[in-house]
């Protein structure tokens, strides 16, 4: 059903990957990532998936999520793998020869190093949606960010604006599924016909949403206004982010295990 | 001592150039502690009253006193809001957080209060509310009930001295709008002054005292008893009548000699039992 | 009379195969004659609203059989859609699904989904608007200025306009005030008598179901509890408590005066029949100086 999706699934657990601060796993996420692109030897990328493996193991993630979350993007991973292949040439005689193409030894080790990039990169961020969820990691951006808010740039808006929207994501997609069947009880033909129609077909679907939405936004600014809410001005917080012993331990090791993948770009 | 709510000859038009006044003179003051419902159909102007007691509206000509503060105060617009806690109809649309305490302690959060106070404060609210089991969850995985009850929860963390309730249970199924009134009387019970805007005359019986309002004005007030019993008055305004009350009424006009101010099923019994034990 | 809806071991289940599997319909079988003026009633989750969408073919049966008109909706060669013309279905809050520049286009929606002559779906929209006391001036303004009300009736006129030879209504009232709540109810009724097209009214309105419907199926954890004529299921109030269900108030009364220790019949639901039971009830009691009984008032009462 439709209302299942949610974004950046999470996968509730206690493991220390779950109670570690957001904010480190944040950085640590991005960290792993350009460490994926600047260790780009074979050593440095078998070490990468070595601990992504690990690190799955200890959050206790199956890792058959792995494949899930990487079932929609399986095109653009075969598809980016074959144009490598065809178009990378090398210096030696080709492998083989298909009519004007012909496939080098370098074309098929950079094809592999680019499906398995993407595959670490889609795998490492997902673990950090499994293991955070979704209103922990919108505090964590708010708290990464927040040296900006010197510059004006509207940083609590921002982090607001990304919780409304978390807030209301299943409830516009139930009622989108509601107005669909209301068009349809009244004879609407929303999967058939030609393109054109189909278009047309959305219409009586996407009016009535978009004024419910607006209603919607209305009322919340009424709501929010009733409970005091004047922007991020003097704002505490419930769950105040801590950056305690346990993240320090964690954030010491990552960084040693991240320094040895990137040592090994000096052997090769 | 000081009322908790005054409000003084108050009139307000949504337009300006026309000249239908969507409330039209009304005065009242609700003491501290008190329940009072106010009843009316749609576009009786009851639920542009309720607005005005926590300064979403402010009235046109005359003053409106929260706990002797004019809501055009500006500077203390903050206080008022604190003192009258508003919970309006569709909880889904009040609901800011994606998990139960966070939106409970939303308002606080706003007013600055101290995270370890937060705490303490949004688990008194949740107990208050009876939502204190669903903290963790997703507030759309809830039923319509549990979910206004978080709405009110909301509101409760500021710790109000009153608490209106603009239509709170007219999207909520019978089982939902039982639990929000369970809460409702136990709030009440913790000494929080409750006024209830609704249209349904059940809910209405329940409080200590009842104001009707047709077209902008208060044109009934009293007990449950004394409203509830005049069903033509009530029937003309357009509004239902407890069976109780108009069983009595047919009874009598047929000859029985029946008590007056019958509204409950229980007190319509007692009076057959006597007449035909 | 001959039947317009069959459900045979209707099951339907949410989530199958995963843990938190839920039969929302549990072997479910009923039949409704055409013409009947049809009460659905249960508590929240008792899968009454599952019900209904199974009646136009939004939801898939897990396994069973339903028939409309004696076509068996999910055979292999059916068109689903003319079901969909068969079966009015006006949902919960139905105003949230207007979207046209005006009224009468909103209403038209429907009977152009038919392929209908536009010479039709006119004649259409004006009956579909009067059984709705929509005005004229009305129709020709955007949805979106009406009030909540009024919103109201033009989506049910949009699916009164289809001509549906059953109309399903999931609590056309709620939210409503008592006079648009009885206003919509009443032209409902109207509708029922003047087309003789069957309705099935889910409500949760004990009050609503007693005032308006002939026969009441009552819905409890997924299955069919009760299925009677209104007299018949009132007459089993205490029943219905038990099934977390409320009674009219009147009803309530004559529970208690029996409770009490009176002897008095319990199945009372209505007004005048309230009065006329009272009243002979004391007779009985004070043969010296009897009270006159009112006279019948047609229709609303009914025999014991």
């Amino acid at each position: 059903m439709l209302r299942d999706i949610t974004i950046g699934q999470h996968f509730p657990g206690n493991s220390v990957l779950h109670r570690c601060d957001p904010r480190l796993k944040l950085v640590g996420t991005i960290a792993y990532i350009i460490v994926l692109f600047v260790a780009s030897n074979p050593l440095g990328i078998a070490l990468s998936l070595a601990l992504l493996a690990l690190l799955y193991a200890v959050a206790k993630i199956p890792y058959r999520l792995i494949l899930k979350s990487l079932k929609p993007i399986v095109p653009i991973i075969i598809f980016t793998a074959v144009l490598n292949l065809f178009f990378i040439t090398g210096d030696g005689e080709p492998l083989v020869r298909l009519w004007v193409f012909s496939i080098y030894k370098e074309g098929v080790s950079y094809a592999i190093l680019m499906a398995v990039r993407v595959v670490a990169l889609i795998a490492g961020t997902s673990l950090l949606t499994y293991t955070t969820s979704p209103i922990v990691l919108t505090d964590a951006i708010e708290s990464l960010l927040r040296p900006l808010q010197k510059l004006h740039f509207p940083v609590h808006e921002l982090a607001m604006m990304m919780t409304i929207a978390l807030r209301f994501i299943p409830t516009l997609i139930e009622e989108t599924e509601k107005i669909m069947n209301a068009q349809k009880a009244r004879g609407a033909k929303l999967d058939n016909g030609k393109f054109t129609e189909r278009i047309r077909a959305l219409i009586p679907i996407l009016i009535p949403l978009f004024i419910s939405a607006f209603r919607r936004a209305d009322e919340l600014a009424m709501a929010m206004e009733c409970r005091c809410y004047r922007g991020g001005e003097g704002r505490t917080r419930l769950k105040v982010l801590r950056f305690g012993k346990l993240d320090v331990q964690c954030a010491l090791a990552l960084a040693v295990l991240l320094g040895i993948i990137l040592s090994t770009t000096l052997l090769f | 001592m000081e009322p908790m709510l005054k409000a003084q000859d108050v009139r307000f038009r949504y337009d300006p150039e026309r000249p239908d006044y969507a409330v039209d003179g009304v005065s009242l003051e609700v003491k501290r502690g008190e329940f009072v419902a106010v009843l009316g159909g749609n576009g009786s102007g009851k639920s542009t009253l309720a607005k005005h007691f926590n300064a979403i509206l402010l009235p046109e000509t005359g003053t409106v006193l929260v706990e002797g503060i004019d809501t055009r105060t500006e500077e203390k617009l903050y206080d008022i809001r604190q003192k009258a806690g508003m919970v309006f109809q569709n909880p889904d649309n009040q609901i800011v957080a994606t998990i139960v305490e966070e939106d409970v302690a939303f308002a606080l959060e706003n007013l600055g209060v101290p995270s370890e106070q937060i705490r303490t404060r949004v688990d008194e609210a949740m107990k208050m509310t009876g939502i204190y089991e669903y903290r963790e969850k997703a507030p759309y995985k809830l039923s319509g009930g549990q979910k206004q009850r978080v709405a009110i929860a909301g509101v409760i963390a500021m710790r109000p001295d009153c608490l209106i309730l603009d239509e709170a249970t007219a999207m909520l199924d019978p089982r939902g709008r039982a639990a929000v009134m369970n809460t409702i009387h136990s709030l009440r019970a913790a000494g929080i002054t409750i006024v209830s805007i609704t249209h349904y005359m059940e809910e209405a019986a329940q409080a200590d005292r009842v104001l009707v309002m047709s077209r902008g004005r208060i044109v009934m007030e009293g007990t449950p008893e004394e409203v509830f019993s005049q069903t033509e008055r009530l029937k003309r305004y357009r509004l239902d009548v407890p069976q109780a009350a108009e069983l009595r009424d047919e009874l009598a006009a047929a000859g029985l000699p029946m008590p007056a101010n019958v509204i409950t099923p229980e007190a319509c019994a007692r009076a057959l039992y006597d007449l035909l034990r | 009379m001959s039947e317009i809806i069959r459900c045979e071991h209707l099951r339907y289940v949410y989530n199958a195969g995963l843990p938190d599997e839920t039969a929302a319909l549990d072997d479910v079988s009923f039949s409704i004659e055409e013409g009947d003026f049809i009460g659905i009633i249960g508590s929240t989750g008792s899968g009454k609203s599952t019900l209904i969408s199974h009646f136009n073919g939004l939801n898939r049966p897990t396994s069973g059989k339903i028939y409309v008109d004696g076509r068996d909706m999910w055979a292999e060669g059916e068109d689903l859609r003319s079901f969909r013309f068969l079966v009015g279905l006006v949902f919960q809050y139905p105003e949230y699904q207007l979207f046209e520049e005006t009224c009468a286009q909103d209403i038209a929606y429907g009977p152009r989904n038919m392929g209908l002559s536009e010479e039709e779906i006119q004649r259409r929209v004006k009956e579909a608007a009067e059984f709705t006391g929509l005005s004229e001036d009305l129709l020709q303004r955007s949805p979106f200025e009406l009030s909540g009300g009024q919103k109201r009736r033009v989506a049910i006129a949009g699916v009164m306009a289809m001509e549906p030879r059953i109309l399903v209504l999931d609590e056309p009232a709620a939210g409503l005030d008592p006079e648009g709540r009885d206003t919509i109810l009443a032209q409902i009724k109207a509708y029922h008598k003047k087309t003789g097209v069957t309705v099935v009214l889910v409500s949760h309105s004990m009050e609503d179901i007693a005032k308006y419907a002939d026969k009441v199926l009552v819905m409890h954890k997924a299955g069919v509890a009760m299925y009677d004529t209104v007299e018949n299921i009132f007459a089993r109030a205490p029943e219905l408590l038990e099934l977390g269900l409320s009674v009219p108030q009147v009803t309530q009364i004559f529970l208690r005066l029996k409770e009490m220790g009176l002897d008095i019949k319990t199945d009372v639901y209505t007004m005048p029949y309230a009065v006329k039971t009272v009243l002979k009830a004391y007779n009985a009691r004070h043969p010296e100086k009897p009270l006159p009984i009112p006279a019948e008032k047609g229709g609303e009462d009914h025999a014991s």
